[in-house]
């Protein structure tokens, strides 16, 4: 049996970041374990070698190894200790909370903390959501086990691509496969519009003339044993394939990028709350969720598409779950609870609560858009009443926003709500 | 000669199609820019576009068959895969160091190709 104030699921960017969070609010690192079922510390940034990492965290551009190996250095500077190759299996609330986990040198591990973060990430969406007819051939890959395979195996799934989905990760793997010699004939996107940065599909696309299908989909797979090819049609506003647009693409290998999904078994087994929007825990200011003492941060939390965005929110996690390990009071904070609202267009934000006792000077609420937008503003308001607004030239689903509130302008208001919202410039 | 070019401006999420108009291979005009950055961005693009190349070296002894590489600054687009060429041609052994120079002169460029993570030996 282990005894630790702190336990940390995730050994990735969030996971690193909320430790180093935690000795910065106070905890002996000595208090701390992470948890990490991978062979090393990093996360999904090990096989994240292209660049663009850290641009805002260190003002230059790093590649995901480099950029995991910086926190890394930290971790073992402060020495704060992790468990590698260990997976956990549940956590029970409570408070003190259980957590059992499992490693191939010491079997099962009962493990007992004061606050519990969360930092398991994400996974990517899998095809079976994707309503594809027919066969199930060899060839099939999302977007991120291919990555697997080149960037830490160094073996290519194929040596003909069409790719399913312009995300990021899809169009990262247009540009990889394609410096290692295989042809990309055609990346698909469902939406009238690419989720992935525009410097994507500039350097991944355009520079080798790949491409970019919008509002297309795959209708069909040919192929029994290996994929031989893929039907693409055009689909209409609706999204419905349109007769007579179909076209075949030969193909060995079809790559499906689709999005990802937070990762939260673990938070499901313990009862915390989750948002159907997010797919992450329902958090407050303290990014702590429905059950007292767990917190979460990063891809768990809701999908970020900026790592420095993660490490920010991660750091913030870890101090708040240093000052509920140190905190003597067990009653709850007490105080002016009031209620974050995302409306018009604003599809959720992180927190949805925050409670006046606990709220810091500065507080940052990040949430995203459900379309694009262009010459808006992003306004505040304590009730009905605007507090400020903020102009913006485009917003865009998959551009993670955030404003910071002051708590000098809610001190004394007799509100409950604070709506975040869309409106015309 | 005049030659117009269009491109994307990458500088945020804006995407302003910029184009650029060149006499004699010189920038005569730059239009459809929303701001400075896309302008800078613009000629540099048509005059002399640079990328920094990322990719996978093999590897002998490690505790992965493959080190993640990069090129240490930005080399002629038009060289990426000569630079892909040499670097796939190439075989280190372990251990390796982050940052460790893996190729001095890449495809002529005078550009290093270095490792982008620490590879421990087996
Ligand atoms: C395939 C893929 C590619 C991506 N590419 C990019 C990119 O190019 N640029 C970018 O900025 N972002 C990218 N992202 C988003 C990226 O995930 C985030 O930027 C960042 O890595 C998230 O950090 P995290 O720590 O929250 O999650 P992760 O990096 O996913 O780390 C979570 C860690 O938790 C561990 N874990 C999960 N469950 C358990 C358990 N039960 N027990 C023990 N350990 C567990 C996992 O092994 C993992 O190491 C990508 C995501 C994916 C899935
Ligand atoms: S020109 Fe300026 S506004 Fe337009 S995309 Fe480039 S950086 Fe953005």
């Amino acid at each position: 049996m282990i005894r630790k104030s702190l336990v940390i699921i995730g050994g990735g960017p969030a996971g690193m970041a909320a430790a180093l969070g935690a000795v910065k609010g106070g905890l002996a690192p000595q208090e701390i374990l992470i948890l990490e079922r991978d062979k090393r510390l990093g996360g999904i940034l090990n096989q994240c070698i292209h660049n663009g990492f850290g641009l805002h965290t260190f003002k230059e551009e790093l590649t995901g190894p480099e950029y995991a190996a910086r926190y890394e250095a930290q971790i073992e500077e402060k020495q704060i200790p992790y468990k590698l190759e260990t997976m956990v299996m549940s956590i029970r609330e409570g408070e003190e909370k259980e957590i059992i986990a499992m490693n191939g040198r010491e079997g099962i591990l009962e493990i007992y903390a004061k606050a519990v973060i969360l930092a398991m990430g994400c996974r990517e969406r899998p095809r079976g959501a994707l309503n594809i007819p027919g066969y199930r051939p060899a060839g099939i890959y999302s977007a991120g086990t291919a990555q697997y395979y080149v960037n830490m195996e160094g073996k290519l799934p194929g040596k003909e691509v069409v790719i399913l989905g312009s995300g990021d990760i899809g169009l990262i793997m247009a540009r990889r496969m394609t410096l290692e010699g295989a042809k990309v004939k055609a990346v698909a996107e469902l939406m009238p519009y690419s989720g992935g940065l525009k410097r994507n599909i500039v350097q991944c696309l355009q520079d080798f003339d790949i491409p970019l299908l919008l509002s297309h989909t795959v209708v069909d797979i040919k192929g029994k044993e290996r994929v031989e090819g893929v039907t693409i049609a055009q689909v209409d506003e609706k999204s419905v394939p349109i007769p007579g647009t179909e076209e075949f693409y030969p193909c060995d290998t079809l790559l499906l990028s689709c999005g990802l999904i937070p990762e939260n078994e673990l938070s499901l087994g313990c009862g915390v709350e989750i948002s159907p929007v997010t797919g992450g825990p329902v958090v407050n200011e303290c990014l702590e969720t429905s059950k007292s003492g767990i917190f979460a941060c990063g891809n768990v939390l809701h999908v970020h598409d900026l790592v420095d965005y993660v490490s920010g929110e991660a750091l913030e996690a870890g101090e708040r779950a240093a000052e509920y390990v140190l905190s003597e009071e067990d009653s709850g904070p007490g105080g002016q609870e009031l209620t974050v609202c995302g409306e018009n267009g604003v599809r959720y934000t992180v927190p949805s609560t925050i409670n006046m006792n606990r709220m810091k000077e500065t507080q940052t609420i990040r949430f995203r858009v459900g379309r694009e937008f262009q010459g808006v503003k992003v306004s505040v308001y304590l009730e009905d009443t605007l507090l400020r607004s903020i102009p913006k030239k485009t917003m865009a689903p998959g551009e993670m926003e955030k404003v910071i509130l002051l708590k000098k302008d809610l001190e004394g208001k007799e509100i409950q709500r604070i709506r975040i919202t869309i409106e015309e410039a | 000669m005049e030659e117009k070019k269009e491109l994307t401006c990458i500088g945020c999420p804006m995407g302003c199609q910029i184009t650029v108009t060149l006499k004699d291979n010189m920038v005569t005009s730059v239009s459809g820019n929303t701001c400075k950055i896309g302008d800078t961005y613009a000629r540099e693009e048509v005059t002399d576009p640079r990328r920094t190349v990322t990719s996978i070296m093999k590897v002998d002894g490690g505790e992965l068959p493959v080190v993640s590489v990069k090129t240490k600054e930005s080399i002629p687009k038009g060289l990426m895969f000569g630079v892909m060429e040499e670097i796939g041609a190439v075989k280190v052994n372990a251990p390796i160091a982050i940052g460790q120079i893996l190729i001095e002169n890449v495809a002529g460029t005078g550009v290093a190709v270095v490792a982008t993570r620490e590879i421990k030996e087996k």
